[in-house]
């Protein structure tokens, strides 16, 4: 028996662990200094005044939400066990902001001693006095956005930073007292070989982050690349270095996670990878169905047996904030039906390493996985995409390789 | 009585090659006649007119009823009949034509004669119409009305003289060309007081009347109350209604008399009962013998039909028995195929005819089908001494049961400016077509005779022919007789495993090439798959060709958190819709457009 639970990932820990009644908080930040090329998310260049608004609405939202939650539970306050600071760039937050957010949560829920308190940050962004102060306040998991240890490449990418500045944060969160940092990386940047590739994952391995997540780039609509490479039908512009084709970037995929391992890492999920017991937790409610709150402009939540996210619209968010009573600003919400949370469970729990297990799927839906999802399971286990081990069902590489086209196989 | 005297009555129709206006004619005729005769006004038929359109009833424009005020003064009622102007329909077109006692032939003052021109004058003529000719765009600068005249002279025969030369589009002479309806049409000829005598030239099927008969009296009467008799069929009804044709819209009528042309009603309740060309008399006192020329149509091209969602079967059904209805050319019957399940071998007059049949199912009846590749009917001799009339390449005996194998071939008239006789004759060569000969019209254009396979044309035939002459080629073509040819079956194999709604006959001498380009063909329409599919076509069990469909190599989002989760889940609805419009063959999974793509096989050469 122990041996099979050792040899068993993150996915099996968290499941170990009780969540039962616990929350998790996400906390949009949508500023950054400049928009980078291949960024589709929330997030926007603004001035301090603006940004001093916006924590002040954040932490309106927050309040407001602890105390409709004490008002459906009398006496009851919620548990929280994880909260992530994301953006945007939360490191552009001065201290005494990222200090009002957290008196805000603290007075609104209660959060455990051993909570994973998250903030991505920036090379260039902090020093390590703010990180210090950071540290002091309860976060303690980085998370630096590197992408890249080639300053042509950063350049290309839009990034505001050099290299020789990702080491240089890097040690000076070390100095702030961060055990538990974590880089991001993308790869299969336009004119990447697989050997660059490799330089930019040696350089931060030997920076010796405990969790490293490495993404594929991916072409998003309403992006400056996108503009650069057109769509997947029109040809590239010659200008402009191709991007690797499908074979260099799924060398450069498998090869990532090969030397990740040698290094001591274990990869967790399809972009993850950490060294034992440094899993982000928070990140694997997410594939877990665990519920969670977001605050902030186009924060999404999974509450209540629903989903929704909130107006993407700034002005808007902040009035509604001020507004007494507050104006909800949820937008998009829906009520999850059995076969939501099926085909949740299923596409999300799937991207982890790990998979999922039969034992909760009974457990939480009152029927086996085979009983719902029999032949699909039967038939990617034959065609050798899905392995069944362990009490669990999980991707082999070659699965993960196509995950897309398998997990829309089960969806109703 | 006027309207109900033979004399002041015309039954025509107008016949022309395509795009020489002929519905804007017809158009432009409607709009300088009435609707109503004198008699009709006073009898207030507006008021069942006006139920009609609450009702919203509409017909399709087979034949409109025109009341014309002549120049002498006198109202004539005209019967302007629409004939099918594609050589897919050559038989419903003779039915059309049998009703009718004269034609007008609209030649394009540009263009001059064409293939089908020719085609439809020597049809009406056959059935004894009395022709007179027209010239079309007399107003366009390259207009030549002189020559076109001299070339119908020459080549057709029909005197010119006082041809009109007309405008159709902007309406220049059209009153010379209704008096000439009346001058040179003759009247029809029929007595009402024998046995009615009357010929169905089309039918359609109204929700609220049923069946909707089209019928040209020859002789007798027709009223509501009447036991009617189908002599073809052997059908009998009692008839609840009849009528004539307003533009877009039915008039009832307490009467058609010998020499109209109009419609019954009957609650006929199988729809099979009325057959074009069949001829409707009384059950009590039935005419001496049928009109003739009524045969059941011949289909010449067989696919098969199958509906994209399985359980559709039974809708599908239902649907051809209602196009079967205004269509008797139209056949089906079940067919069971390993890969697409349970469907209906369907026979069609030509490929347009398929194709229209595919939109109406489409259309009308909302069914998403997937079509097999279209065959002609093979004579097959086997060794024991029978014989097989081969529909469906699935059938084919064992190469070893065959004696040998007869395919239609057909006497085809291609005429073409000279400048392009060459790229013709080689595209007729390489349809295995054997040259009969060259005949010159005028200093610039000739008609090439040349017999063809009839499989060679049922593909891509008019779009080789109009691509390599950039358009300056008609054709026109009758099945001549089947001969012996060399036939074999190829074989599409996907993944290996024989995909039997893929398979056809192709020439001996053609198979290789057929092959290569199907497999590439297929090659481009299959997506992706998770693993490699080779593609492989095979004659007698043996593999001429090979296309490799390459594995999919990546189908992953790299980031999934919890902003991400709707797009996500939406993305893999979207992706799982796309399965839907997939067929699995063996565990591949081909697009439903695939199985028809893969025909169009491109002329490049």
């Amino acid at each position: 028996m122990g041996e099979r639970e050792l040899s068993q990932g993150a996915a099996a820990a968290y499941e170990r662990k009780d969540h039962t009644g616990a929350l998790s908080l996400y906390i949009h930040f949508p500023f950054c200094v400049r928009k980078c090329a291949y960024c589709d998310f929330l997030s926007a260049p603004a001035d301090e005044e603006t940004r001093e608004a916006y924590v002040d609405a954040l932490a309106r939202e927050i309040k407001t939400a602890g105390e409709r939650i004490a008002a459906q539970q009398p006496g009851h306050v919620q548990y929280v066990d994880t909260i992530y600071f994301g953006g945007g760039t939360p490191s552009l937050m001065t201290s005494a902001q990222t200090d009002h957010l957290l008196t805000a949560v603290a007075m609104s829920f209660l959060v455990a001693d051993d909570a994973e308190i998250s903030a991505e940050c920036n090379p260039g962004t902090a020093d390590q006095e703010k990180l210090a102060a950071w540290r002091s306040m309860g976060i303690n998991r980085l998370s630096i956005g590197a992408q890249s240890f080639h300053d042509d490449d950063l350049k290309r990418l839009g990034r505001i930073h050099t290299a020789a500045q990702i080491g240089q944060t890097f040690r000076a969160a070390r100095q702030a007292g961060f055990t538990n940092i974590s880089m991001d990386l993308i790869s299969s940047l336009p004119g990447q070989t697989t050997g660059r590739a490799k330089e930019d994952l040696c350089s931060a391995m030997a920076l010796m982050p405990e969790h490293l997540s490495v993404y594929s780039l991916i072409i998003e609509e309403d992006t400056p690349f996108r503009d650069m490479y057109g769509s997947r039908e029109t040809a590239p512009d010659p200008a402009y270095l191709p991007l690797p084709d499908e074979d260099t970037e799924r060398e450069i995929y498998h090869r990532t996670w090969q030397l990740l391992e040698e290094g001591g890492y274990r990869q967790y999920e399809i972009s993850s990878a950490a060294r034992p017991g440094y899993e982000c937790f928070h990140n694997i409610g997410y594939w877990k169905g665990h519920e969670y709150l977001g605050f902030g402009l186009g924060a999404a939540s999974l509450y209540g047996g629903a989903r929704w996210s909130n107006t993407p619209d700034l002005q808007e968010y902040t009035e509604a904030m001020s507004a007494v009573p507050q104006r909800d600003i949820r937008r998009e919400l829906s009520v999850l039906t059995e076969k939501d949370r099926l085909e949740e469970f299923m596409f999300l729990g799937l991207r982890m390493t790990d998979g999922i297990s039969e034992e909760v799927f009974a457990k939480t839906f009152g029927k086996t996985a085979d009983e719902v999802y029999g032949d699909v399971i039967r038939k990617q286990t034959e065609q050798g995409m899905l392995e069944r081990s362990g009490g669990r069902l999980f991707f082999t590489e070659r699965g993960v390789d196509i995950s897309n086209t398998l997990m829309a196989e089960y969806m109703f | 009585m006027q309207e109900n005297n033979q004399s002041h009555i015309r039954n025509f129709c107008i016949v022309a090659h395509i795009d020489h206006g002929k519905s804007t004619l017809a158009d432009r005729m409607i709009e300088m006649t009435g609707v109503l005769t004198k008699r009709e006004m006073q009898d207030q038929v507006l008021d069942n007119m006006d139920i009609e359109r609450e009702r919203g009833i509409t017909i399709k424009s087979q034949a409109t009823r025109l009341v014309y005020h002549a120049k002498n003064g006198e109202e004539y009622i005209f019967n302007l009949i629409d004939t099918p102007g594609h050589v897919d329909f050559n038989y419903e077109v003779s039915r059309s034509l049998a009703a009718c006692d004269g034609a007008i032939l609209v030649v394009d003052a540009t263009q001059g004669i064409q293939a089908q021109t020719l085609a439809n004058v020597y049809l009406a003529l056959e059935h004894d119409l009395e022709v007179f000719p027209v010239i079309n765009k007399i107003d366009l600068a390259s207009a030549r009305p002189e020559e076109v005249r001299q070339e119908i002279e020459d080549v057709i025969g029909l005197g010119c003289s006082d041809v009109p030369l007309i405008s159709a589009k902007n309406g220049i002479n059209i009153d010379q060309v209704l008096e000439q309806v009346i001058t040179k049409i003759p009247a029809p000829v029929g007595d009402p007081g024998n046995p009615l005598q009357a010929l169905i030239f089309d039918s359609l099927y109204d929700q609220y009347k049923g069946v909707v008969v089209f019928v040209r009296i020859r002789d007798g009467v027709l009223k509501p109350g009447m036991k009617v008799h189908m002599m073809a069929t052997g059908a009998e009804e009692d008839v609840v209604e009849v009528g004539y044709f307003g533009p877009g819209r039915f008039i009832p009528c307490d009467e058609l008399p010998a020499g109209m042309v109009g419609y019954f009603t009957a609650s006929i309740k199988n729809i099979r009962d009325s057959r074009v060309g069949d001829t409707v008399t009384e059950a009590e006192r039935p005419c001496a013998k049928a009109l003739p020329g009524y045969k059941k149509a011949q289909p010449m091209v067989y696919c098969g039909m199958y509906p994209a969602d399985t359980q559709k079967y039974p809708d599908l059904k239902d649907a051809l028995e209602k196009l079967q209805l205004n269509d008797a050319a139209l056949t089906f019957e079940p067919e069971t195929s390993l890969a697409l399940g349970f469907g209906f071998r369907c026979g069609f007059l030509g490929l347009l005819h398929m194709e229209v049949v595919l939109e109406r199912l489409d259309r009308e009846y909302d069914l998403d089908i997937i079509s097999t590749a279209p065959g002609v009917v093979y004579h097959v001799f086997k060794t024991d001494g029978t014989e097989l009339s081969l529909t469906n390449p699935s059938n084919l005996p064992d190469p070893s049961q065959i004696e040998h194998m007869e395919e239609p071939v057909v006497n085809a008239e291609v005429m073409v400016t000279t400048d392009f006789i060459g790229p013709i004759m080689q595209l007729c060569q390489e349809r295995r077509g054997k040259y009969l000969s060259t005949e010159y019209i005028e200093k610039t254009r000739a008609i090439l005779k040349y017999e063809l396979p009839l499989n060679e044309i049922i593909y891509d035939f008019f779009d080789a022919l109009k691509s390599r002459s950039k358009g300056y080629a008609s054709f026109d073509y009758e099945l001549k007789d089947y001969e012996p040819s060399e036939l074999v079956k190829m074989d599409i194999l996907v993944n290996r495993e024989p995909v039997d709604a893929l398979s056809f006959i192709v020439h001996a001498d053609g198979a290789y090439e057929r092959g290569r380009k199907m497999c590439e063909k297929l090659k481009d329409e299959i997506p992706r798959q998770m693993f490699e599919v080779p593609v492989q076509a095979a004659v007698g069990g043996r593999i001429i060709a090979r296309e490799t469909v390459k594995a999919m190599r990546k189908d992953v989002l790299a980031k999934c958190y919890g902003g991400d989760i709707s797009r996500k889940k939406k993305l893999l609805e979207k992706q799982k819709e796309g399965k839907k419009r997939m067929q699995t063959v063996g565990n591949v999974e081909i697009p439903k457009e695939a199985f028809m793509n893969v025909l169009k096989l491109d002329d490049t050469n």
